[in-house]
């Protein structure tokens, strides 16, 4: 019982149109484990993320989430409720401040109540290193703490996974180790977490898996040393010569 | 998206004396027709005054018929809007169907129908059903105007919602589903207040286009203010006075709502 993934993947396929965006993958993720995701642009690495939590459909193909299928409409609004998810472009609501992003969906899906959330929201924000921000606007903050918001308030729903869809992408240089900071300490802390970033000193420190996509399949998956330093496919080979470069 | 949102926190004073400039240039239009109406009034009493005292309940019935229509449009345009975006294809097809029939009539065709058609329809129906509270139906021509009206425009209203929603990026909707908000918790939560934002101008002209197109009841038997300019000359035989007079209190009720709806706008726009 205690083997039962967290997140359970079962040959799932996915077309936009003529486009197939992923061709059976299958990907089990345990309790605690964090996984990275690199690969070329296009081989479907966030396609994977989105069906994790359903803000994608998936055309064939099964995927578990604690315990729970995503078929119905209220299992899809249960797992997204377990699971927090982390945009490249942070996706903050603009027109509330850092506070109240972080407090809306305690509010009225946590029902939670508005000193119980800001309680919330106070303890996120001095954990991802901003606390005197909360009365701001996002437009107001850095790039970096925007996406430290963005974390928090994914953080703030007590998700049992975290997903990362290139967190860190759209950031200048100097404000990527700040965030990635963040989410080492989350790794530690235990939370699962799905990342697909091409931060090989982040998978190398953090991972407990690291897995190349390509061409909608997964090529290859090993420890993260492995994969970096002495991958057995030529694609991961192909791959890493490029993006370490 | 990221810089646009930097820029509009920034303080431009080239733009905000440029906005106090825009204030005052329309207040001072306002002033200017109002100062005219009321030199007719008082160095005209007869007909100004007496056309005045006159036409005062019609002004009142084009205020609150305007009104009352604005705001049930502004809920039917949401409700069309809505459709007009679901992915449901049945109540989209509906909401498509809705706003294209109505945009391809003009709107005195469609009030005539109302006042006209609709009444005759309901007594049949009555008469085949043989309820006979529906048989013997009264037409009340107010109601009828605000129907209408409220049809008519909900349907332009719903474009108007459909575009400020679409506006917003894809990223919002899909943040606040993955937070777990139902597809409704996201659009009143998150979407809707944005989008309001983006379509306040839309919405102010929609007002005074509607405010303006009010006048048009006055063909299907409601006193308003270009129905009581009507029977005024009818009786009195001045067309130039009145329908003068009649030109610069609608000027002077729109000159107002735009004075209103600009006031609103900055309100919005200094509120982050
Ligand atoms: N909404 C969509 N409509 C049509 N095609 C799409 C859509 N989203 C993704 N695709 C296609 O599906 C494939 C996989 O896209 P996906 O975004 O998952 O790739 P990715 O690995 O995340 O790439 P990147 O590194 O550029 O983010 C691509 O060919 C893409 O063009
Ligand atoms: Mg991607």
């Amino acid at each position: 019982m205690t083997d039962e993934p967290i997140i359970h993947i079962e040959n799932v396929h996915k077309y936009f149109g003529h486009v197939h965006a992923l061709k059976g993958v299958s990907l089990d993720v345990q309790k605690g484990e964090v996984v990275v995701i690199i690969g070329p642009s296009g081989s479907g690495k966030s396609t994977l993320l989105r069906c994790i939590n359903r803000l994608e459909e998936f055309d064939k193909g099964k995927i578990i989430v604690d315990g729970i299928p995503l078929d119905t409409a209220a299992n899809i609004n249960a797992v997204r409720t377990e699971v927090g998810m982390v945009f490249q472009q942070f996706n903050l609501f603009p027109h509330l401040t850092v506070q109240e992003n972080i407090c809306l969906a305690q509010r009225i899906i946590r029902h939670r109540s508005k000193e119980e959330a800001a309680k919330v929201a106070k303890d996120l924000l001095a954990k991802v290193g901003i606390p005197d921000k909360a009365k701001m606007y996002p437009p107001q903050l850095s790039g970096g703490q925007q996406q430290r918001v963005a974390i928090a308030r994914a953080l703030a729903m007590n998700p049992k996974i975290m997903l990362f869809d290139e967190p860190t992408s759209a950031l200048d240089p100097e404000m990527i180790q700040e965030v990635l900071d963040v989410m080492l300490n989350l790794a530690k802390e235990g939370m699962t977490m799905v990342v697909v970033s091409h931060e090989i000193g982040f998978a190398k420190a953090a991972a407990n898996r690291a897995i190349l996509m390509d061409d909608g399949q997964i090529v290859e998956e090993a420890a993260p040393e492995i994969l970096f330093n002495n991958p057995k496919q030529e694609r991961t080979k192909l791959f890493l010569s490029k993006v370490l470069k | 998206m990221e810089t646009s949102d930097k820029n509009a926190g920034a303080v431009n004073p080239e733009k905000i004396l440029k906005e106090a400039h825009k204030v005052e240039s329309g207040w001072i239009l306002v002033g200017t027709v109002v100062a005219l109406i009321l030199i007719m009034v008082f160095t005209k009493p007869d007909p100004y005054q007496n056309m005045i005292v006159f036409m005062a309940d019609g002004l009142w019935v084009t205020i609150y018929t305007t009104l009352i229509s604005f705001s049930l449009v502004l809920v039917v345009g949401l409700i069309g809007g809505l459709g007009r975006i679901s992915k449901n294809p049945i109540i989209r097809g509906i909401a498509t169907v809705y706003v294209e029939v109505i945009r391809g009539i003009p709107l005195l065709v469609q009030l005539i129908f109302w006042y006209f058609a609709m009444p005759a329809i309901l007594r049949d129906l009555g008469t085949t059903l043989n309820i006979e509270s529906l048989a013997n139906y009264k037409t009340n021509p107010l109601v009828m105007a605000i129907i209408g009206l409220t049809i008519a425009y909900g349907a332009y209203m719903s474009e108007v919602y459909r575009a400020g929603i679409q506006s917003i990026p894809k990223g919002q909707m899909e943040a606040a589903r993955s937070l777990g908000m139902t597809y409704f918790q996201a659009m009143r939560y998150v979407i809707l207040p944005q989008a309001f934002r983006v379509i306040l101008p839309p919405i102010g002209n929609e007002l005074i286009t509607l405010l303006k197109d009010s006048s048009l009841v006055s063909v299907v038997a409601v006193a308003d203010l270009t129905r009581r300019g009507r029977e005024f000359t009818a009786t009195n035989f001045n067309p130039i006075e009145t329908y003068s007079m009649l030109a610069l209190l609608y000027l002077v009720l729109t000159l107002l709502t735009a004075r209103l709806v600009s006031y609103t706008e900055r309100i919005t726009k200094t509120e982050r």
